[in-house]
């Protein structure tokens, strides 16, 4: 890194320009759009224009029926559509007074734990493939496909998932299901030592990461950043384990941290992290309660009139609804808290000095969906 | 029926001379070669990615998708050519021409066996090194004439890169020749008939190699057209057939690199068994693959880690090499 004079020392018009850097670029996907100045290829000062994937997912929400929204949650962070669905369907329960039973609480666990793991698995494949390798990417991918099999199997689509009801899940996982799910847990942890030697050890690889956008633990914390890249700070914040939901309180896992806050904490913060959602997902397996998979709820709820707020862990970090009732059966407002919006502009803070070939390893590690922001 | 009986071939060559008629015959030759090399190169390199990644690659045109890249190329010759507005239009037009023919150049001074050489020139080595530093030129001009902030970026990467590299090739490539004693490719062989010069000259065999992928703008030394950083780096704005050439000569310069290190030290020529251009080939082919599997395991080094690299490790220790080298043959 590089210390560079500010601004305005410099002349524009003699040493400065801007670059475009998206919105079509091939490594701000989704559509991004950073608006950089650069002295060389050292970026000065980076502006973050979002807005491009704006479909008013919140406004829909004031028009249509609280069941109608189901779909929408999942297309908000497409990589966490599951914990997505879930967290909505527990808001307008928390809200309603809905006793859930414990194996669809359970169900819930293994499915939104799944869906963790193939996001951590793109997040950080794609994070790879910003600095260069390819191949790397198509191997996460290959892991990935099997959750994505397995999903499948249970809520019918790969990607955008419309599985938790309000009570409960749609329908009952099968035998064939967990034992997949078992497979897929043995498949995974044969697989880290491959990753060990193909990127975590990679020469490289460790040049690249280690000491580049560095994240304070102050800058994190005033920056309201969450997830895996605050505890890639040394915050160990979860709300899984600070505010349990959903019998997230029964299992025995740990909050993996690093002090560093640079790209190689992120990186191995996630790494471990998947480590621990397979403990998770065997746990919830192992004792997977029997009974009824969806409480007895109305075919159409009418909340009472209030609000609430619940918030959850995805996979890049705390997720928050808020949902006003007036007492019909349309929401009067939806509101989301979305951790890629915190956790994207902390790169204002931290980009200043850095390359551009930083740039795109930073945003790598930080792991935001656009279309979460945009919503 | 002899070819040299027909009367056609007969005038030409009466009229040329042997001399020269070897030459018009190998240059065509070359011709046709180049394409033909690159495209098949082409096809191995997305085979062999394809099979690194967990899947087939190209399977659909021919068997084993061997026809893919000729299929390709009548798809890119049939594309528009589109120029950018802003561009400089005889700069933005001159650039893929410049960079595609001392590609071809360099081919005459490679002896794909003692017999099969275009020409024989007294300072082989030194054509090549001067033909494939226009590359750079090529890429400056391609990149700035096309107006275009990430062309630009990349082709002043590859101009800092391939100075930076061509220093370490150099004297890599002088301790060989201090060795052999001339810039003949054909003694230089000859001089590696009963050890290769690897065994002599790993190091510098080592940094020839690592320099050839850096020349080449192969990952991990693929700053001038990063595509995660640069979308395609210098030629981001070029299209169709033009693009393609950049292609070519990419290819072709890998293979001339392939072939370079084969004749400074791999022993050429030289293999039991089958005849000399089988084993040339071979050779420069295996080379070619070794690239490509480096290209898809490992990430991108930084361009100040670039920089660093070449300056600060690889030209402090060619220079080592070359000083105990010399000190060496001077003693014996």
């Amino acid at each position: 890194m590089l210390t560079i004079k500010t601004i305005d020392d410099i002349n524009i018009n003699e040493r400065l320009y801007q670059l475009n850097l998206g919105p079509q670029h091939p490594s701000t996907h989704g559509v991004l759009h950073f608006l950089l100045t650069l002295d060389g290829e050292v970026v000065v000062k980076a502006e973050m224009l979002i807005g491009y994937t704006h479909r008013g997912h919140e406004k829909m929400a004031e028009n249509r029926i609280y069941e109608q929204f189901y779909p929408n949650t999942a297309r908000m962070d497409y990589l966490s559509g599951m914990i997505f669905n879930t967290g909505y369907c527990e808001t307008v329960e928390k809200l309603c007074g809905i006793e859930v039973p414990k194996r669809a609480q359970y169900v819930r666990v293994i499915t939104s734990e799944l869906n963790r793991v193939a996001s951590h698995l793109l997040g950080i494949m794609d994070f790879v493939m910003g600095i260069g390798a390819y191949t790397p990417f198509l191997y996460g991918w290959d892991d990935r496909e099997q959750i994505l099999d397995l999903l499948e199997t249970i809520s019918g689509s790969r990607l955008t998932y419309n599985y938790s009801r309000f009570g409960g899940v749609r329908v009952d996982v099968d035998q064939a299901f967990c034992d997949g799910a078992r497979r897929f847990v043995d498949r995974l942890r044969g697989r880290f030592k491959l990753y060990k030697d193909l990127i975590t050890d990679n020469i490289i690889f460790i040049k690249r990461t280690i000491g580049v956008g560095v994240i304070s633990k102050d800058v994190a914390l005033d920056y309201g950043v969450t997830g895996p890249t605050l505890r890639g700070s040394g915050v160990k914040y979860d709300v899984r384990k600070n505010e349990p939901y959903s019998s997230y309180q029964d299992f025995k896992f740990e909050i993996p941290t690093k002090e560093e806050g640079d790209c190689m904490a992120r990186y191995l913060v996630r790494m471990a992290e998947m480590e621990q959602s397979l403990n998770i997902i065997e746990q919830a397996l192992d004792n997977l309660p029997e009974g009824p998979v969806r409480a007895d709820v109305p075919r159409f709820i009418t909340p009472p009139a209030g609000d609430c707020y619940h918030s959850f862990e995805s996979a890049r970090g705390a997720v928050g609804y808020y949902i006003v009732s007036d007492g019909t059966r349309i929401p009067y407002r939806i509101k989301v808290r979305a951790p890629s919006f915190s956790n994207l502009f902390v790169m204002n803070k931290i980009l200043p000095g850095h390359f551009v070939a930083d740039l795109v390893a930073i945003f790598g590690s930080i792991d935001v969906t656009v279309p979460e922001i945009d919503r | 029926m002899n070819m040299t009986q027909l009367p056609i071939i007969k005038d030409v060559y009466g009229f040329l001379g042997p001399d020269l008629m070897a030459c018009v015959t190998g240059l065509l030759l070359i011709l046709m070669f180049v394409p033909l090399n690159s495209a098949f190169l082409v096809w191995v390199e997305r085979k062999v990615a394809g099979h690194i990644q967990l899947r087939p690659g190209p399977m659909e045109v021919g068997p084993h998708g061997i026809l893919q890249s000729l299929i390709d190329a009548v798809k890119l010759m049939c594309k528009e050519m589109i120029t950018p507005d802003l561009a400089d239009k005889y700069l933005f037009w001159i650039a893929p021409c410049t960079v595609v023919i001392p590609a071809i150049v360099c081919f005459v001074v490679i002896p794909f066996s003692p017999i099969m050489q275009v020409r024989e020139l007294n300072v082989g080595i030194l054509l090549i090194f001067a033909f494939s530093s226009i590359s750079g030129l090529s890429i400056l001009m391609g990149g700035w004439a096309s107006n275009n902030k990430y062309s630009l970026i990349g082709a002043v990467r590859a101009v800092a890169q391939s100075i930076a590299y061509e220093i370490p090739l150099l004297l890599s490539t002088m301790s060989v020749i201090i060795m052999s004693n001339s810039l003949k490719m054909s003694e230089i062989v000859a001089a590696q008939s009963p050890v290769w010069n690897f065994v002599w000259q790993p190091v510098a065999a080592i940094i020839f190699i690592i320099c050839t992928t850096a020349e080449t703008n192969r990952a991990p030394f693929d700053l001038v057209e990063a595509e995660s950083e640069l979308v395609s780096g210098f030629h981001t704005e070029y299209t169709g057939m033009r693009d393609a050439l950049f292609f070519m000569a990419e290819y072709t310069a890998m293979f001339i690199g392939s072939s370079m290190a084969v004749v400074l030290f791999f022993g050429g020529w030289y293999g039991p068994f089958f005849s000399g251009i089988f084993w040339f080939v071979l050779k420069a082919y295996l080379l070619v693959f070794v690239t490509v599997w480096i290209r898809w395991t490992f990430p991108r080094l930084r361009f100040d880690q670039l920089m660093n690299f070449a300056w600060k490790v690889l030209i402090p220790i060619s220079l080592l090499n070359l000083l105990v080298t010399a000190i060496v043959i001077k003693v014996l």
